[in-house]
């Protein structure tokens, strides 16, 4: 069953800086690796959209939500490390 | 906004902050569209300044303001701040605006992160609101999460940048341990120091047990600053800086208007009173007077129509006035009708720069004229000794820029402080422009008090002491006698006064006996000497008679002789034989 959830994720970058390129290159990479085919990623872009980065609270970038499954949670960062990403996104590295 | 002083070279734009003390010091506030660094310990007042600094430009200039809150919750922070009165749930409609960003406790971090998108979202926002300020409150706490310390220097330059860029007027605060920031090892805020246009470290300290804040400038560029620690109080509204005098900045008004003492004698003594915005100091043992003499004062220049501040740190306000009017001085009335503000501050707890602080303020609000301070020695108390003399210094120079006659009275503690020239710890001494020293003489078994000027600048005063006299009709001198090389005074005086008085009435008695003696020699010598008169003229009479008497006689001879010899026909008849 576990198999069957989609994970949703909303990445928030800063256009194209340093970190941001980074996070969304690891983040690219993670979901390729261990959820093929059951993922959906969001970039938001704070420099081209302001007003949603108050709205939401995001002060760090990058910064990454898992908007599903609930609870929705943080991550910041350039996701580096990714057995703590992996960790705390709830994502089983040996599930695929 | 205060018009800046002439003597602070600037050639940068300032944002006024409102804090009294710390535009004067700043020449007119922090530079404009620049970034401001202050730091501070915990509870050193960052927050306070920094939000000062926005409500004041949202208030009086015009300038709305951003409020990054990366410790504090904003409303937290409003919370605080309540007390202040600044209004701050009005001024959050539309002039204020805070943004929480509080790293979350349970955040999860991987890898290194930017506060790019933070300052993407205040760029909106700024543009939206219009803002011109901006402060980033305890940006250490976000710093803190970034694990190397080049990341951190990265993040501090883009905030600087953007700070730039934005041309808002920015303010970061961040923790430190004042001065000794260094020390801490903090090694981004060092870098901030050098890289930011003005920097201010706010310290917090106690001294056996007083606690003493003190504010500093540390950098200010492209404008000379004030560069000495000046202390500050956290006050009613707010920050209260007290900026050291440089010898420019304030003039004195200097004034050649005499007030009264309200004692008449002292005033003759000090050639017609004190010199108007001149600080008076009256030292004396506990019970010479001081009190008494400083009350005086208060008295005469209310009924001269002058509103007055009495500050008193050893008794209660009532009972002050209780105590005053037993000798004669009413002070009720002139309180009663508001001319008079009296002030009870025990001198217990609270440091010398907070009670100078708080005249400051209580004198600024009742616009006096005349300010007494009784007794200003308990300033220099527990953990003030060093800063005491300093707060004396300060405030002789403001009441002297302000016109303000300023009568302190001071406590000598020690009998051999007593000595000619003795001080106390204060050191008032050298300050004060009028220096009257009260004083016992124990004679005869009596206490008496003697009052001795020993200076006064600029006025020719006499050198006697004379003899204070306390009665329920109020203060007066009088006159010592001076007796083999003692000064007498109280019965010993009095002793004196009334033998002087009897002498003088035996010798007037004993004049007033010889004049009649000499009057009636007088009158008797003359009465000889008119009876003398009556006999010389009989004298002179009779002298003619006698010589009218011998010619007659001689004539009659001649005639007789002349008649016989022609009755005789002798010779002597020659020529008419002749003839014949």
């Amino acid at each position: 069953m576990a198999r069957l959830i989609e994970f949703q994720f909303r990445l928030y970058v800063a256009g194209d800086t340093l970190n941001s390129s980074q996070a969304l290159a690891n983040l690219k990479v993670l979901c390729h690796a261990h959820l093929e085919n059951r993922h959906r990623i969001e970039v938001v872009d704070v420099f081209r959209d302001p007003g949603r980065a108050l709205a939401d609270s995001v002060f760090m970038t990058p910064a990454l939500v898992r908007v599903n499954p609930p609870p929705a949670l943080r991550i910041v960062g350039t996701l580096t490390n990714t057995a703590t990403v992996l960790g705390a996104l709830g994502v089983d590295p040996d599930a695929q | 906004m205060n018009s800046i002083p002439a003597s602070v070279a600037t050639s940068v734009r300032k944002a006024p902050t409102g804090i009294a003390g710390f535009d004067e010091m700043t020449g007119g506030g922090l530079p404009r569209a620049r970034t401001t660094l202050v730091l501070g310990g915990p509870g050193s007042g960052k927050t306070v300044l920094a939000l000062q600094f926005l409500v004041h430009g949202a208030r009086e200039c015009k300038e709305p303001g951003i409020f990054v809150a990366f410790e504090e919750s904003s409303k937290r922070i409003v919370g605080n701040a309540e007390g202040f009165g600044w209004g701050l749930g009005e001024l959050r409609r539309k002039q204020l605006y805070f943004l929480d960003a509080q790293p979350m406790s349970d955040l999860l971090q991987s890898g290194n992160f930017d506060v790019s998108g933070m300052l993407a979202a205040l760029g909106a926002q700024a543009a939206a609101m219009g803002a011109r300020r901006i402060v980033f409150d305890a940006l250490d706490v976000v710093l803190a999460l970034l694990t190397d310390a080049g990341a951190r220097r990265r993040e501090v330059y883009r905030l600087h940048e953007w700070l730039l860029a934005s041309e808002l007027t920015g303010l970061i605060t961040a923790k430190a341990g004042g001065d000794k920031a260094s020390s801490v090892g903090k090694q981004a805020f060092g870098f901030m120091q050098f890289m930011v246009d003005c920097a201010v470290i706010l310290n917090h300290s106690v001294v056996t047990g007083v606690s003493q804040r003190n504010l500093r400038v540390q950098k200010y560029r492209g404008s000379s600053f004030d560069e000495n620690e000046a202390p500050f109080l956290i006050g009613r509204s707010g920050l209260e800086v007290d900026a050291a005098r440089t010898v420019s900045r304030r003039q004195a008004r200097v004034s050649n208007e005499r007030v009264s003492s309200g004692v008449k004698r002292l005033d003759t003594m000090l050639g017609g009173g004190y010199y108007r915005g001149a600080s008076v100091l009256i030292t004396g043992f506990p019970g010479t007077a001081k009190t008494t003499l400083a009350g005086t004062f208060a008295e005469a220049a209310c009924r001269r129509g002058e509103r007055t501040l009495f500050v008193s740190f050893d008794s209660d306000s009532n009972e002050v006035i209780r105590d005053l009017a037993s000798v004669g001085i009413q002070l009720a009335r002139y309180q009663k009708s508001g001319r008079l503000r009296m002030a009870s501050a025990r001198a217990i707890t609270g440091s010398a720069e907070a009670y100078l602080v708080r005249i400051k303020t209580l004198a600024t609000e009742h616009h006096a004229r005349c300010i007494v301070i009784d007794p200003m020695s308990t300033w220099s108390r527990s953990g003030n000794e060093s800063n005491a003399h300093s707060v004396v210094e300060r405030l002789t120079d403001w009441s002297k820029a302000s016109g303000i006659t300023l009568v302190c009275t001071g406590l000598v503690d020690e009998m051999a402080r007593q000595t000619e020239g003795g001080t106390s710890s204060l050191q008032v001494s050298t300050l004060a422009d009028t220096w009257i020293q009260l004083s016992y003489l124990m004679q005869a078994g009596e206490r008496n008090r003697g009052l001795s000027i020993i200076k006064s600048r600029g006025t020719a005063h006499s050198n006697q002491v004379r003899e204070l006299i306390l009665s329920d009709r109020g203060v007066t001198l009088a006159d010592t006698y001076t007796a083999g090389g003692e000064v007498l005074m109280g019965t010993m005086r009095w002793e004196k006064e009334s033998a002087e008085r009897i002498a003088s009435e035996v010798t007037e008695v004993a004049s007033k006996l010889k004049r009649v003696q000499l009057a009636a020699e007088e009158a008797e010598l003359a009465v000889r000497a008119k009876s003398l008169q009556t006999v010389l003229v009989a004298k002179r009479v009779e002298k003619a008679l006698l010589s009218r008497t011998t010619e007659t006689r001689t004539n009659e001879l001649t005639r007789g002789r002349t008649a016989m010899r022609e009755l005789r026909g002798a010779d002597a008849a020659k020529p008419r034989r002749k003839r014949t």
